[in-house]
């Protein structure tokens, strides 16, 4: 044990005198009385909240059906001029198959140069969260390391219906806190300046949500 | 570590008095603060207005942060066992000058003379970039507030929007001054329009992301069960340096840590609301450890005394460690609306900075912290907008009091002498009776002047109040009068 430790645990244990010394840390009381969700109960209204408080956040919003997904997906690259897109390993072909520009792969790992020279990434997401209009990307499956969704100028990402969580509650509870995760709401935004919101100083300037239903 | 070493670091001011005084002649300052305060206020009472449920929220967090205080020893245990389990490296540093010395020993081992920085009260609050600029690593603040203080030389005047009181014009006039000594210089054609600006920022700072080999954090979070450590931010800065760096040096109070993952729950609900009104903030990084093939594969917690101990064994004060610097408090201050950051003279400014800092240094030991807790109105708002329910009124009063034991004894104070006589006059009616009739004539007097000041050493006193003129006839005169009517 470095000396540090020591001292500091046996100054923090001599502060907490008043803590009787059978007391466990379960005796202390939380009383967990909030709610698990500030949605409403019914499954569509979480994805109609989820649309409209992505959208809140300055993010498009697109909607499609699974067929017409590839379409609107080429679409959305082609109209923001993504001319080499950055597609991490484990995306499904299928939803990119429409895009024309050239795609570039993850594996072998891209520098931070190469990244930085992209101009979009496209992702999957672990979930959404409807009540704070944010999406989950857990590195899983399609997701692909954490720099990809952060360096592109443009991140579009997928997500689907069912995989939309009511509320942050509910949301923390299904995630593997072993994965590396992060939470995006919006794009990137600044409000150092006289509180003016930018959007866009250091991560993807540019966040688009497909959101694909059954 | 020996009780009168300064171990937090003092940003120049004077004291509080001297500071607030020279603060509210500056009306460019109070005209920033006062649009900043009042719509980040109205706007987080929208935020909260959105759960009703925002008061069990509340006694849940404070809940959860008792437990984490009485049982602290076997959670800092329980979370260097987790991080270490994952490939984390865990460091313990009682005060300041031993964490700033276990970080520039780690930069120094990687070979690097720079490193990129998240925002950090806790590594502010030890002084690291000044300490790693003495041992010639350049630091550079990725925050674009952060930054705008670094570049100006500057000092930080908010937890949340540390430069809250410069405008756009000061801020453009920055950037073209100083970004060229430091990277890439700011554009010939930059303006003062704030989306211009952050581009200048995005630009100068990319290069610097892309070439550090070592960032530095503090962290909002860290779970004993599982050693996952948070991060929330906006900008996405904090991201490029929890993620593209090779190693990762994370600097945190131990009052940080949290029992479980699953109280995350809590607080990702409590602090984006209270600190920018936001339901959820841009960006929350979550990493446990480290992850094969993704982000740096190094990674440090160096976990932080310096002083939290000490406060930690006042039952009376030891709540202030529960704070989660969402800086709510400030934005409701009707003391720091008027005086700004800069006047607490310390890291952590407003209500919060007035019970927390005079604890970290220990009170009685120095006259910048001893000036702290009478920094205030006692008007309460800070209680209702903590999203903790840290009652610092109470607080407030309990570390004047220790102010007051601290410097018993000497040569009485004006205010002591003061007080004596009071309980002389008060002490009988008749005393009484004179002191009013005195007072009338006094207040005739005075009335002639339009005085609202006191002479001799009173008139300290009358510098930052205004005296009310006496009554022209003691109330029992009046009644006197009133009743034969």
């Amino acid at each position: 044990m470095s000396e540090a430790k020591g001292r500091i645990l046996e100054r923090v244990r001599s502060g907490l005198r008043d803590v009787p010394r059978d007391e466990r840390a379960e005796d202390v009381e939380v009383t967990r009385a909030y709610v698990d969700s500030h949605a409403p109960g019914d499954p569509g209204a979480v994805v109609e909240l989820f649309a409209e408080r992505v959208a809140d956040y300055r993010a498009t919003v697109v909607r499609v059906a699974e067929s017409g997904a590839p379409e609107e997906i080429a679409r959305i690259l082609t109209e923001h001029a993504v001319a080499n897109l950055v597609v991490p390993p484990g995306f499904p072909d299928a939803l990119v198959a429409r895009y024309e520009g050239s795609r570039l792969s993850d594996e072998p790992p891209l520098t931070p140069a190469e990244l930085d020279a992209s101009d979009g990434v496209i992702t999957l997401a672990a979930q959404g969260i409807a009540v704070t209009g944010t999406i989950v990307l857990d590195a899983g499956p399609g997701q692909g390391r954490r720099a990809l969704s952060l360096v592109p100028d443009l991140h579009l990402c997928v997500v689907r219906a069912a995989q939309v969580a009511a509320d942050v509650p509910i949301a923390i509870r299904s995630l593997v806190p072993t994965r590396p995760t992060t939470f995006i709401s919006g794009p990137s935004a600044t409000s150092d300046i006289e509180l003016d919101r930018v959007e866009g100083v250091h991560g993807p300037r540019t966040l688009v949500v497909v959101l694909i239903s059954e | 570590m020996s009780g009168d070493q300064v171990n937090v670091v003092w940003l120049g001011s004077p004291t509080f008095p001297q500071a607030a005084h020279d603060a509210l002649q500056d009306t460019q300052l109070r005209r920033n603060l006062k649009h900043a305060t009042t719509t980040i206020r109205d706007k987080r009472l929208r935020a909260v207005a959105e759960l009703d449920d925002w008061e069990t929220l509340r006694e849940a967090g404070s809940q959860i942060k008792d437990r984490v205080m009485r049982h602290l020893d076997e959670y800092l245990l329980q979370l260097e066992a987790s991080v270490t389990a994952a490939g984390g490296v865990v460091h313990w540093a009682e005060d300041a000058r031993e964490a700033n010395r276990i970080v520039s020993e780690l930069v120094r081992a990687k070979g690097a003379t720079e490193v990129v920085k998240i925002k950090s009260m806790a590594t502010q609050e030890i002084g690291l970039n000044e300490a790693l600029e003495d041992d010639g690593i350049e630091a550079t603040e990725t925050d674009l507030a952060e930054l705008i203080v670094q570049l100006n030389d500057d000092r930080p005047s908010h937890i949340l929007v540390p430069a809250i009181h410069r405008n756009r014009s000061e801020i453009r006039d920055i950037f073209q001054r100083e970004m060229g000594k430091h990277g890439i210089a700011a554009p010939d054609d930059l303006t003062d329009e704030p989306r211009v600006l952050a581009e200048a920022a995005r630009v100068h700072l990319r290069e610097k992301f892309l070439r550090a080999k070592v960032a530095i954090s503090g962290a909002n979070f860290a779970c004993a069960d599982t050693g996952t450590v948070g991060v929330v931010e906006s900008e996405g800065n904090g991201r490029m340096c929890l993620t593209l760096p090779e190693t990762l040096i994370t600097v945190m109070g131990i009052e940080k840590v949290l029992p479980s993952f699953s109280d995350l729950e809590v607080f990702l609900q409590l602090l984006p609301r209270s600190s920018t009104a936001e339901r959820m903030n841009p960006y929350t990084s979550l990493w446990t450890g480290v992850t094969p093939g993704d982000g740096p594969q190094e990674f440090h917690l160096v976990l932080l005394d310096n002083g939290r101990t000490k406060t930690l064994a006042d039952t009376a004060g030891r709540s202030a460690l529960h704070c989660i610097r969402c800086s709510a408090c400030l934005n409701v201050c009707p003391v720091y609306e008027r005086t700004g950051g800069r006047s607490y003279g310390s890291v952590y400014p407003g209500p919060i900075g007035a019970v927390l800092t005079p604890q970290l240094v220990g009170v009685g030991t120095s006259e910048h912290a001893d000036s702290l807790p009478f920094a205030s109105t006692l008007c309460g708002a800070c209680y209702d907008a903590c999203p903790v329910r840290i009652d610092i009124p109470e607080m407030l009063v309990h570390l004047r009091a220790k102010v007051v034991d601290a410097h018993r004894g000497g040569v009485p104070k004006p205010e002591a002498l003061a007080m004596k006589g009071a309980r002389v006059v008060f002490g009988s009616p008749r005393r009484l009776a004179w002191a009013e009739r005195l007072g009338a004539i006094g207040g005739r007097v005075a009335g002639i002047g339009g005085g609202r000041w006191l002479p001799g050493p009173a008139r300290k006193w009358t510098g930052a109040r205004d005296v009310p003129v006496p009554a022209r006839e003691s109330f029992r005169a009046w009644w006197r009068k009133a009743g034969r009517r």
